[in-house]
């Protein structure tokens, strides 16, 4: 346990300090925004108020990832269970609530979270990340003591047959975007005659902007091996590995303690409490290439060959790794499944809709007020995930789009936000589920832009193998590039079209399939942009640089000569004390001039 | 029906085949053409190019034959007009990155791309776009590899490391940019190459070829030979091209019961004795320090004399018959029985005895 190597508590001349509870968002996110620093500066503000013994070691814990990503760094403190949360803390305030608020009783109202950060977590169903942020994801004990553990005693108390009928009748379904049944494919699997099978949880998570995998495995990291386990023993595998993408040491990191841990107290290894069933969990880090999210692509991988997918059927679960029948599920698929042992199959399927039952988390990014990872019931509208949660657009735009389910998912208009988010109204819709991300795009998003993005995205990523996706989605990249270059022409959105719908049936795995989702779907609801673009000469949201005209406003210019400078083909002229003045005839409309501008003088 | 049978419906007409087999097999066994691309009968299976996509009854998107496995009930269709369409648009795209230099590629006359391309009438105009750039390998004395008219099979690749096991290939790059190489783009010679052209032999297009067969005949110039390969006694069927009664190269016989048409360096490569201006043509006779032309007669007069001399002074065990790989079985056979009935001893051996 890496706590006991600190400072053990010793009695302080303030008994009350036992019940101080300082928590720190330590999670990837708290990180980037300097939580470690801020820690540090607790530690030494308590310490030089000789504090040191009694808080250090049992009140400053780590936690994980809350979700509310954009008010970082988050801290908690807990005086006898009256919470106080901060937001924005950095090292310079440690200082004044330490000495405010823990010495003297009166929280700093001026930096404690607003309505909007409680709006943001009430307005959530929290399972998965409900102990994300609350318990100290490196002590199993934390995670015993909420009731951690229970749900794989109970499921090994039951036949393997009882614990995949309970999760069939729960509705889950796999939460890595495809949306297959879970306990369905544990019984297909569990059909194989074959003596070895394999579990493999994927935790590759490769989708820009979602991060809640790693906000579960950080924060939790033991609710996915207790999930693997229980999902190891349904389908009768012995073995267990975790495919995580190296980028995400501080996952493997907690992983990596969380499985000692769990060795040691009996739950992973040997005859595991007392039931005589085996099983091992091994980590393997992905490499960075996204594909190997794609399942056989993934066990391609592990296999220690290059991430290709190949062609399904024959299915991992009849043949996977090794050739052996393989179960692949997502992290948060895994991290469900505990849940639903302990607290059944009949409450988490109240959760929900009809057919997409339980909740989802959806890391919630782009052009909106509230950034962060959400946890919500499905069949919510969207219009209460970006606006109740996400507080709207922001700086009062308007909402233009959102898209789902990641670069490869499909933008949904303002006309539609009123439908539910679950996996068959997305998929009607032309996007799908994913992973969870969703990218909120307002007033200021170009849509043939935003496709032409997510389409680099896909082209670069393609492993290559299959040839719609490596020369069609190559080819529509370049199409798209050409629009938003102003080298539009007649034809091209019907071309777009035909070459769109060719790849989506002829691809090989579902990163092909899937990847002209984005110009489909913004063609569907935004076929006017396109339009614009190819025969106005224009982009409406201003994005595209090549239909931009460049010019300086005299008025405004305050003859500072940064556009000059920035200028590399010579197209601005400018003297001391004179306005500068663009040339059309040279000007590449490469935008540098406009960005560096400080007055606002050019348009 | 026992169990390994399954009845699938190709094209409306029911087909009887082996639980197992793939759609492309059953429907060849059916008689249905099924175009391939990235497809050899000596590798597994793969469904990279995508071209042998067929309607599956119950199946939203197209299925490559060349992979899915056949069940029980399956209703295939292998021609309709979305499949016509993905086949064109697929031919379209490879040739969209294609130089389509056909008039001065080696391997015009006898490239799938060039035949898809005929047959299903497009050329990959209609893109645009960026084509590859890449520069042609060929620091080595046989293999000339030009990845810009790879179509990324992966054939060569595969037959390298499953038949071969060599591995000195495999993919490089992401998305556009993937196409076969060495490792760390190495030249050939300087990695672990055994230069047996198996991936020449197999490459679709004019990507690789022969380096030194290069520009010394067309497909239909060229009048092909059977023969059985001399270096060895495994029997290797190929074929000799000759051209103006000169050997140029050697290609493979797909059909050959012992070798499918894999071959090594000595039988692909090796071929250059046949016009070498040193060969020996004659048997040579060993007289004081020199060795001199003479007849079959006059040679085989020679060794009849020496054998029967040394069998009357020292005994008919005295002498044996050691003969070679290079020699067919048929000639072997007839050496030891040489050795049997006019020796009368069972002094028999070869150099491939292991």
């Amino acid at each position: 346990m890496p706590k006991s190597k600190k400072t053990p508590a010793v009695t302080s001349e303030k008994p009350s300090l036992k019940d101080i509870t300082i928590r720190i968002c330590m999670g990837t996110g708290g990180l980037a925004a300097g939580s470690r620093e801020v820690m540090d500066a607790f530690h030494s503000e308590l310490r030089s108020r000789n504090l040191k013994a009694a808080i250090i070691n049992k009140c400053v814990t780590k936690t994980g990832c809350r979700g509310f990503c954009a008010k970082d760094v988050l801290v908690d403190v807990i005086i006898s269970n009256a919470k106080t949360t901060y937001q924005f803390v950095d090292p310079e305030k440690a200082a004044r609530i330490v000495e405010e608020h823990i010495i003297n009783g009166r929280p700093v109202e001026e930096w404690v979270v607003g309505p909007e950060y409680h709006a943001f977590h009430n307005s959530e169903t929290k399972i998965l990340l409900k102990q994300c942020g609350e318990i100290d994801p490196e002590d199993i004990n934390a995670y015993i003591a909420i009731g951690g553990y229970r749900g794989l005693e109970k499921a090994l108390s039951q036949t393997p047959f009882e614990v995949r009928e309970e999760v069939k009748s729960s509705g889950l379904r796999g939460r890595g975007g495809a949306g297959f049944p879970t306990g369905l494919k544990w019984e297909f699997c569990s059909m194989s005659k074959v003596a070895i099978k394999y579990l493999i949880c994927n935790a590759d998570e490769g989708d820009p902007g979602a991060f809640m995998d790693r906000a579960v495995i950080e924060g939790n990291p033991h609710s996915v091996l207790e999930g693997m386990i229980i999902a190891g023993y349904a389908i009768g595998a012995k073995k267990g590995f975790i495919y995580i993408r190296a980028e995400y040491p501080l996952a493997i990191e907690r992983l990596k303690i969380a499985i000692n841990a769990a060795e040691q107290k009996g739950f992973i290894g040997k005859d595991i409490i007392g039931s005589g069933f085996d099983f091992d969990i091994s980590i393997k880090q992905g490499a960075g290439a996204f594909v190997c999210g794609e399942e056989t692509a993934l066990i391609a991988s592990i296999e220690g060959k290059r991430g290709m997918p190949r062609s399904k059927p024959p299915f991992p679960v009849s043949k996977g790794l090794w050739g052996k029948p393989t179960v692949v599920n997502n992290v948060e698929t895994l991290a469900t499944i505990p849940v639903i042992m302990s607290q059944g199959a009949k409450w988490y399927s109240s959760i929900g809709t009809e057919k997409s039952k339980g909740t989802k988390i959806f890391a919630l990014t782009g052009n909106i007020k509230n950034t962060g990872l959400i946890e919500v019931p499905l069949g919510i509208s969207l219009r209460e995930i970006i606006y109740d949660i996400g507080g709207g657009c922001d700086k009062g735009r308007r909402f233009k789009a959102v898209l789902t389910g990641g670069p490869s998912g499909g933008c949904i208009p303002e006309s539609h936000i009123d439908m539910p988010v679950d996996y068959e109204s997305l998929s009607e819709i032309g996007s799908m589920m994913g992973s969870g991300g969703m990218v909120v795009m307002d007033e200021t998003s170009c849509m043939v832009d935003m496709a032409k993005f997510f389409l680099s995205f896909t082209t670069n990523e393609s492993c290559g193998k299959c040839l719609p996706c490596r020369l069609g989605n190559k080819r529509l990249y370049e199409i798209l590039n050409r629009i938003t270059q102003g080298q539009g022409k007649a034809g091209d959105i019907e071309f777009l079209l035909s070459l769109a719908e060719d790849i989506k049936i002829s691809s090989l795995c579902g990163l092909g399939q899937t990847a002209p989702n984005p110009v489909l779907s913004t063609i569907r609801f935004f076929r006017d942009e396109y339009e614009a673009h190819i025969y106005e000469h224009r982009c409406p949201a201003g994005v595209c640089k090549a239909f931009r005209k460049y010019l300086i406003d005299p008025e405004v210019c305050k003859m500072c000569g940064k556009c000059f400078k920035a200028c590399k083909s010579g197209a601005v002229a400018w003297e001391k004390k004179q306005p500068a003045v663009i040339y059309r005839e040279k000007c590449v409309k490469c935008g540098a001039c406009y960005d560096v501008c400080p007055f606002g003088a050019i348009t | 029906m026992s169990d390994h049978k399954v009845k699938i419906k190709i094209n409306g007409t029911e087909i009887c085949c082996n639980r197992g087999d793939t759609i492309l097999k059953a429907a060849r066994m059916a008689g249905v053409r099924i175009p391939t691309l990235c497809h050899d009968d000596r590798l597994e299976p793969y469904g990279g190019c995508r071209l042998c996509s067929v309607e599956v009854k119950g199946v939203p998107r197209l299925l490559p034959a060349c992979t899915t496995p056949v069940a029980r009930k399956m209703e295939v269709i292998t021609e309709s007009e979305t499949i016509t369409r993905i086949r064109k648009r697929i031919v379209s795209l490879m040739l969209s990155n294609h130089p389509n230099d056909c008039m001065r590629c080696e391997k015009a006359g006898e490239c799938a791309l060039q035949d898809l391309a005929y047959q299903y009438g497009v050329d990959g105009s209609e893109y645009g776009g960026e084509r590859w750039d890449l520069p042609i390998r060929q620091a080595n004395p046989f293999i000339v590899y030009d990845p810009n008219k790879c179509v990324t099979c992966g054939r060569c690749i595969r037959i390298c490391n499953e038949v071969v096991m060599a591995g000195t290939i495999d993919w490089v790059g992401r998305g556009f940019h993937t196409y076969p190489d060495t490792a760390f783009r190495k030249p050939r010679s300087l990695s672990n190459c055994e230069f047996c052209g198996q991936c020449v032999s197999t490459c679709p297009t004019g990507a690789l070829i022969d380096k030194k067969g290069r520009g010394k005949g067309r497909v239909n110039e060229l009048t092909r030979v059977k023969t059985t390969c001399g270096y060895c006694g495994t029997g290797c069927n190929f074929f000799l091209n000759v051209k103006d009664g000169k050997v140029v190269k050697v290609t493979s016989d797909y059909d050959a019961p012992v070798n499918h048409g894999n071959l090594c360096i000595k039988g692909r490569y090796g071929y250059e004795f046949i016009h070498s201006a040193d060969r020996i043509k004659t048997p040579l006779i060993r007289r004081g320090d020199s060795f001199h032309e003479a007849t079959w007669d006059e040679a085989l007069d020679l060794i009849a004399d020496k054998f029967t001399g040394l069998i009357k002074k020292y005994g008919n065990k005295s002498v044996g018959a050691f003969s070679s790989s290079r020699c067919t079985n048929e000639e072997n056979f007839l050496i030891a029985k040489f050795a049997r009935t006019v020796f009368r001893n069972n002094n028999v051996d070869n150099c491939a005895r292991v």
